[in-house]
């Protein structure tokens, strides 16, 4: 009881210091990180960082203004490092001049050049696919593309989430990149036309749409089945994960649409020394090996496998398109999901 | 504005020479709205710079549907909290019926519950894989979808009731106060006059209600627009998700404030709209206090007292009922959770923020309503109203500009100190919680206003000036005579802001420094990696301590109210 009162005195006292006494201390030996990835993904991560080396870290999450957050605290700035989770957010930061380029050979040899930034702006730390999770009991076939999406064959059995989101927003400007805006326009109506319902929630959702028979495919990123297959907490998500199987579009030809999760070291860091130092721990064989086993993301190099549960869903192609090409098109595509009344789901 | 409604004896009472002896409370009025309304004007200003090319996309391709989208959902919304609002504050006040008096505070409990958490649960509990069409499947031997029809939650129909499910407890709260006061005085005469129930009901008293009507339904409506939470997850497109698709997904931040511009004409024309309605409360409410004496309530008998307590309780049910309901599943699993030393943390940084901002808020909203009322210029009210509207930005957005202000304060005072100091000050405001503080106090102004507005305007008016006549200073009357009459109108004020404090998200998490979380932003982000469950606790938490000032206000005012009987 006296040390539940305790606790609760010092999270108090805690709170206070920290509404009146300003931000963090810019002390040696931490690192700041702004992030679009949720703090408890990347915490296995840093806690092996922080033990091998003594360097704190801190992590601010935010998803919406982070780069005109960094942009408006100027040279003030406490962040470090950014972490998103999207090719698009990368790119948009080193467009508004808030990332400055590192190059090191310990981080630059470990991930291939397709990943980085050309300047040295920004770097890939993981790759995910944008795969089809098929229903084992409802569909027969093994490979898919994305262009058959569309074939009216599946009318009424695809399931997929908000078409605004980043992830899929990738995806389409995959698509504009490999056969142009019109092609792509004709896709998403045919696309349009086959869900089941309107777009709606997050990947897992996808899945367990299809575990409950509302949809034969479901459009969703890789990692979520192995955090599915693996969920304690929630072991319904093990049956959701269980019903269906994975299919890589374009296996056969150009490959995967895959998109990355990825840093970028802001202009102002205060603990720039440091900053480096977690980027190469991150992009290191250990780092990639943690990404892999906890979060159940491809690692970024070649050099290290990923873990049993992900080689078991089936080797991946991943799409050579380079990165820039599909953050170029994202604002295209986000006015095709507008054009194509993608939003309002299947007309009924 | 209230020349024709203050009574002449008062009007010859008041010193002649009050504009020059105001000043000492207009100039803290406008320089605190001048701030208020400063994260508003950012925004504005950045819209001016947008060079307009998005808008051929917007205005073919967006607009229309988003447009249609937010007037059809403020509709619904408006349409359905009045409907409820209205309805059960009559049944709680005219009738006795089983309940009645559990349920006259179980009511306000909606008002607990965020947007965006209702709106999950709702999806939990309607959608396919959700228990209620999971139990009809099993009923029925249905296989799929397209088996049988079932209303889509999915829609901006759905979007409407959940809103209104967790919403209406704001035009509750101000009808009841009206009914209260006099809507049965006035019912029984045109009763005993031989009007009929249904004539008196819509003859007498929806009139007498309307300015509390309009009052709610203008917060309701405010809410409405700056949600993105409810919108975003049960897919109505509405003009904030334009406004945040413009912003993040096509990278025109210009083009987002644009619309947001478009979104503050339509507020300031709510506001308008409210300012007119309650211009006619004034006299009613001058007139009310003096009525004392009231009928006792009509005593329900058999089908149609079961039917009362139903249709009292379904509300409750469905605001408060579900939500708690889908939480509590999950947070049973998790209890170990609340041996989590961040979440306790969250706990404390959250009621501790939210019990600050009330503070302020309350503050500021008394200095601004204090002014307009001795101020007879329009620009004070107006400033004040043009603050106030901020409520109806998403929260983001008005974050943002508040963002772009603190910052460019921040770094102006650091840039001087490090030359003429040689220190380096960092960012005082926008690098600390004060940033969340402040925002949260400019996005709640107008709950603070409104209820400080309305209590006021209750009294008698120029009740301090008739102390001062007796030989009091300004300061000392508005001490001694208008704050004691004026504590239950503060005390709600403080309780709509904290409880709103509590729930907010959007502001806290752009403004929030390192190692600031809340409950909300612990709720959120584990929603956003697509564990909702994980963070059910968190939510129950919020929920709970919103709760208890409700609670505590709802059954304090009812004291009141049954004291005078």
């Amino acid at each position: 009881m006296t040390h539940a009162i305790d606790r609760f005195r010092r999270a108090g006292i805690a709170a206070f210091s920290l509404t009146f006494l300003a931000g963090p201390a810019l002390a040696e030996g931490e690192v700041n990180i702004y992030s679009y990835r949720q703090p408890d993904l990347i915490e296995p991560l840093l806690d092996a960082f922080t033990e091998q080396t003594g360097i704190a870290t801190n992590v601010l999450f935010l998803n919406k203004g982070l780069e005109e957050k960094i942009e408006a605290e100027g040279v003030n700035s406490p962040a470090d490092l950014i972490f998103t989770v999207d090719i698009g957010r990368l790119s948009n930061a080193k467009a508004k001049g808030i990332t400055q380029p590192v190059s090191e050979e310990a981080i630059n040899a470990n991930i291939p050049e397709q990943f980085r930034d050309p300047d040295g702006h920004w770097f890939g730390l993981t790759t995910r696919g944008r795969v089809v999770y098929a229903s084992k009991e409802r569909v027969g076939q093994d490979t898919i593309t994305y262009e058959e999406l569309a074939d009216p064959k599946w009318k009424g059995k695809i399931c997929i989430r908000s078409g605004q989101h980043a992830y899929n927003l990738a995806l389409f400007a995959s698509m504009i990149a490999h056969h142009g805006e019109d092609y792509t326009k004709t896709w998403l109506t045919g696309l349009k036309n086959n869900l089941a319902r309107k777009p709606d929630g997050n990947d897992r959702a996808q899945a367990k749409a299809i575990y409950a028979g509302e949809c034969d495919l479901g459009i969703g990123n890789t990692y979520y089945v192995g955090l599915m297959q693996t969920n304690e907490k929630e072991p319904e998500q093990k049956d959701w994960a269980e019903s269906i199987k994975v299919l890589f579009p374009n296996a056969e030809d150009r490959g995967t649409h895959v998109n990355i999760s990825g840093m970028a070291l802001a202009k102002h860091a205060p603990n720039k020394d440091n900053a480096v130092k977690l980027m190469e721990f991150l992009a290191s064989p250990q780092g990639q090996e943690i990404y892999a086993e906890q979060v159940f993301e491809y690692p970024i190099g070649p050099d290290t496998e990923p873990s049993d549960i992900v080689k078991g869903f089936g080797d991946i192609k991943p799409d050579s398109l380079p990165l820039d090409e599909i953050a170029n098109n994202r604002k295209t595509a986000s006015e095709l999901v507008d054009t194509t009344g993608f939003q309002d789901g299947p007309a009924s | 504005m209230t020349a024709q409604t203050v009574p002449q004896d008062v009007v010859a009472a008041a010193p002649v020479a009050r504009r020059d002896r105001h000043i000492g409370a207009l100039l803290p009025a406008i320089v605190i709205a001048g701030l208020a309304v400063l994260p508003i004007a950012i925004v504005v200003a950045i819209a001016l710079t947008g060079s307009g090319e998005d808008w051929p996309h917007l205005v073919r391709n967006v607009l229309p549907g988003a447009t249609a989208t937010t007037l059809a959902l403020l509709a619904m919304v408006a349409a359905g909290t009045a409907t409820i609002g209205v309805a059960c504050a009559w049944l709680v006040i005219a009738y006795d019926f089983p309940l009645r008096r559990l349920l006259a505070w179980a009511l306000v409990l909606p008002l607990a519950v965020p947007p965006y958490l209702a709106a999950y649960a709702f999806g939990e509990f309607f959608l396919f894989t959700g228990p209620i069409q999971t139990a009809l499947r099993a009923l029925f031997g249905f296989q799929s979808a397209r088996d049988y029809w079932f209303p889509d939650i999915r829609s901006t129909t759905g979007t409407a009731i959940v809103l209104s499910s967790v919403l209406f407890p704001y035009v509750y709260l101000t009808v009841r106060v009206v009914f209260l006061m006099q809507g049965r005085n006035i019912a029984d005469v045109a009763r005993t006059l031989g009007a009929a129930p249904a004539r008196v009901f819509f003859r007498i008293l929806l009139p007498v209600a309307r300015p509390a009507i309009i009052a709610g339904c203008a917060l309701v409506l405010m809410e409405t627009l700056n949600d993105i939470g409810a919108a975003e997850y049960l897919g109505a497109d509405t003009l904030t998700i334009a406004v945040f698709t413009t912003w993040l997904n096509r990278g025109s931040l210009e083009g987002a404030a644009q619309i947001s511009t478009v979104m503050l004409f339509l507020v300031l024309a709510l506001l308008y709209a409210e300012r007119v309605a309650r211009r006619n409360q004034r006299f009613h409410g001058a007139r009310a206090t003096h009525m004392k004496a009231r009928p006792p309530r009509v005593q329900l008998r058999g089908a149609r007292k079961w039917f009362a307590t139903m249709a009292v309780l379904f509300p409750v049910l469905s605001g408060f009922g579900i939500p708690t309901y889908v939480f509590c599943g999950y947070a049973a699993r998790r209890l170990d959770q609340l041996a989590d030393p961040a979440l306790q943390q969250a706990f404390v940084t959250s009621v501790f923020t939210a019990g600050c901002t009330a503070l302020v808020t309350v503050a500021i909203a008394l200095v601004l309503v204090n002014a307009t009322r001795l101020s007879r210029t329009v620009a004070v009210g107006a400033v004040a109203r043009l603050a106030a509207s901020g409520y109806a930005l998403p929260g983001t957005v008005l974050a943002l500009g508040l963002l772009f202000a603190l910052t460019r304060l921040d770094n102006a005072v650091d840039a001087f100190a490090r030359t003429h100091l040689g220190v380096s000050t960092g960012l005082l405001l926008s690098g600390t919680a004060a940033a969340v503080i402040i925002a949260c106090s400019v996005r709640f102004l107008a709950l603070a206003e409104g209820a400080i507005r309305s209590g006021l305007e209750k009294l008698p008016p120029h009740l301090d000036e008739a102390a001062r006549s007796l030989g009091h200073t300004p300061a000392a009357s508005a001490r001694k005579v208008l704050f004691p009459l004026l504590k239950p109108a503060l005390a709600t004020a403080a309780v709509l802001v904290f409880v709103d404090t509590m729930k907010e998200l959007s502001a806290t998490i752009l403004l929030r420094p390192f190692g600031f979380s809340t409950l909300a932003t612990h709720v959120y982000e584990n929603a956003s990696r697509g564990v909702v469950e994980d963070g059910a606790v968190a939510a129950l938490l919020i929920i709970l301590t919103a709760l208890v000032p409700v609670v505590l206000l709802s059954r304090a005012l009812m004291r009141d109210a049954d004291a005078t009987m």
